[in-house]
């Protein structure tokens, strides 16, 4: 590569990977700002206060909010997996009539806007009497046609071999899931854990939809209200409030980019 | 008794297992159960809602057959609702994919420090809706945000942004494209590194450039990443939610108001619910069409490998 060339890709590096970040930096550093300054328009804060963060706290039970979140995303995240993956192993592993089509079906489920269910979805919810709970905002997510269809694409390659070998010593289908297949697709299984936890911290019409107290609300939504309360006065506070809400996703990002990348292709394209 | 242990002790192969048709039901009960609870059951029940005039709980009441998607399709309101969304759609789709593809191009380059840049570019994908959309509603302030910071900068007229019904839904859009980068991005750059380096190797050898072989090594042998994303792109731009109801409520004049922000509106603000349901049965049409174009377009277009 000439120097002419590497000079030219690191400046359009650097440019794009600062227009892209600049929102989260913008982000970060109103919040440090006192309301005088916010109403300047400045763009770099005069020092580091953390006022705003206390404030945010104060306001709103933000910490209520992480802790429900983080709830919700885990049982949805571990439902996803476990469900994900019984399914995969079954349609790679089971031989039995009608796979291919109840493979099929499965798959066509990822055509259906969820959206479009969200009316009876929140009637069945109210039903059976779970609206304002962790099952309401969390169980109508656990079956999820990606996930099985990602971790099939890993499962298949696992060699028949070695599942017709544990066949002969007559270990049961089951303990070959647990014994062989989950250990030899750990890459995929974090992928997919990743990327539903990500998927799930970030669902906003459900928990909009099925949460009415103030106490079971998620961050998604504590953000949002403490938006349309705070709007025209204190956007410190606010901003403050929103980047307490992306450290942890961006935070398990930084620290999960590689394999997610990695896992998350495999799936996409073969 | 007898006989039986000694025909066990002959064929231990033979021992009673489990019907294997069965236990393949039982792997995929859980999912089975959850997706006709949450999504076959209520996907028939919007269905037939979308027949009937309800109650405001949602109970139906008269039968009214089509009458609520003839209404729709002559109603003023429900045609803007359409073409916003399908002038998001385009919008977002197209520039989202080049971005991300430009983004993966620049970020698959073997330099020092790539990983930190990568990191970045990815990082979008970690900012909820909730939280990107209150940023966004900050920078278009009018009076303090950095938008109109930059405009004055370059010597442009300030704008009002999300204010006015001819910006709204380009300003709506701008935020989503850029939320969508981050996954986007990761699974291209994923796309580019399984593209296998001594065909770049052979191109160089023969002398070709680098547009050339853009053209004809990655391009195609990445049509199946581009595939998947475009997608998964359209089908999510169809399903866009959050960044309205936080920007713009389906305001100013209706310019904003997409389709899934029309169906909530309808359904849990107007409590008109087979409108609403007519409105569901609708985008889920669009979604299957689109996918089932883009299936029998990418058996001509796509390479695989």
């Amino acid at each position: 590569m000439t120097r002419k060339k590497k000079f030219l890709l690191y400046a359009l590096l650097i440019v794009s990977s600062f227009v892209m970040f600049f929102p989260i930096l913008y982000a970060f550093s109103i919040s440090f700002m006192q309301g005088g300054e916010v109403l300047r328009g400045k763009i770099i804060p005069s020092g580091l206060s953390f006022t705003n963060y206390e404030a945010a706290m104060q306001k709103v039970p933000l910490l209520r909010y992480l802790f429900n979140s983080f709830v919700v995303s885990t049982l949805i995240m571990a439902g996803q997996v476990v469900f994900s993956c019984l399914a995969a192993f079954a349609f790679t592993f089971i031989p039995f009539k009608g796979r291919n089509l109840l493979f099929l079906i499965f798959i066509s489920t990822m055509m259906i806007p969820w959206e479009a269910t969200m009316v009876p979805n929140f009637q069945t919810i109210r039903a059976l009497g779970w609206t304002d709970t962790y099952a309401g905002l969390s169980v109508p997510f656990f079956a999820m046609a990606f996930g099985t269809f990602l971790l099939r694409q890993q499962f298949k390659t696992i060699p028949l071999e070695m599942y017709e070998a544990t066949q002969v010593a007559g270990v049961s289908r089951f303990q070959f899931l647990w014994k062989v297949v989950l250990p030899v697709s750990k890459t995929t299984l974090v992928t997919l854990a990743i990327y539903c936890f990500l998927n799930a911290w970030n669902m906003y019409l459900w928990p909009l939809l099925v949460t009415n107290d103030e106490r079971m609300r998620t961050v998604q939504i504590g953000l949002k209200q403490m938006q349309s309360q705070e709007v025209s006065t204190e956007w410190g506070v606010v901003m403050a409030g929103a980047v307490l809400v992306i450290l942890p996703t961006l935070i398990l990002l930084f620290a999960g980019q590689k394999r997610l990348q990695e896992g998350l292709t495999r799936g996409a394209i073969k | 008794m007898i006989a039986v242990k000694d025909r066990l002790r002959a064929e231990p192969k033979s021992r009673w297992r489990f019907p294997v048709t069965l236990e393949g039901m039982l792997y995929l009960l859980p999912s089975i159960v959850l997706f006709a609870v949450f999504l076959f059951y209520p996907m028939f029940k919007t269905i037939y809602l979308s027949l009937f005039l309800t109650d405001a709980q949602g109970n139906a009441q008269i039968f009214v057959g089509l009458e609520h998607y003839s209404q729709l399709l002559s109603s003023p309101s429900f045609r803007a609702s359409l073409k916003a969304t399908v002038l998001f759609v385009l919008y977002t789709v197209p520039a989202g994919v080049i971005l991300a593809l430009g983004l993966a191009l620049l970020a698959n380059q073997k330099l020092k420090g790539i990983g930190f840049f990568r990191t970045l570019f990815s990082s979008t994908m970690g900012m909820s809706v909730a939280a990107s959309s209150v940023i966004w509603l900050f920078i278009y302030n009018p009076a303090i945000g950095i938008a109109n910071t930059i405009m004055t900068t370059l010597g442009l007229q300030e704008m009002q942004w999300l204010l006015n019904p001819d910006t709204a839904l380009i300003s709506v859009a701008i935020p989503t494209i850029w939320m969508n980068t981050g996954f986007s991005f990761l699974i291209l750059l994923g796309g580019l590194h399984n593209i296998d380096a001594s065909l770049y190797e052979s191109g160089k050898i023969a002398g070709v450039s680098d547009f050339y072989s853009l053209r004809k090594i990655t391009l195609p042998l990445l049509s199946p990443t581009l595939l998947f994303i475009v997608t998964v792109s359209l089908i999510n731009s169809f399903q866009t939610f959050g960044q309205i109801d936080i920007l713009t409520k389906g305001g100013p004049m209706e310019s904003t108001n997409v389709i899934v922000y029309s169906i909530f509106k309808d359904a849990f603000v107007n409590f008109n619910i087979g409108s609403a349901s007519a409105q569901a049965v609708l985008l889920f049409a669009f979604i299957l069409i689109v996918t089932i174009l883009q299936f029998k377009w990418s058996e001509k277009k796509v390479h695989y490998q």
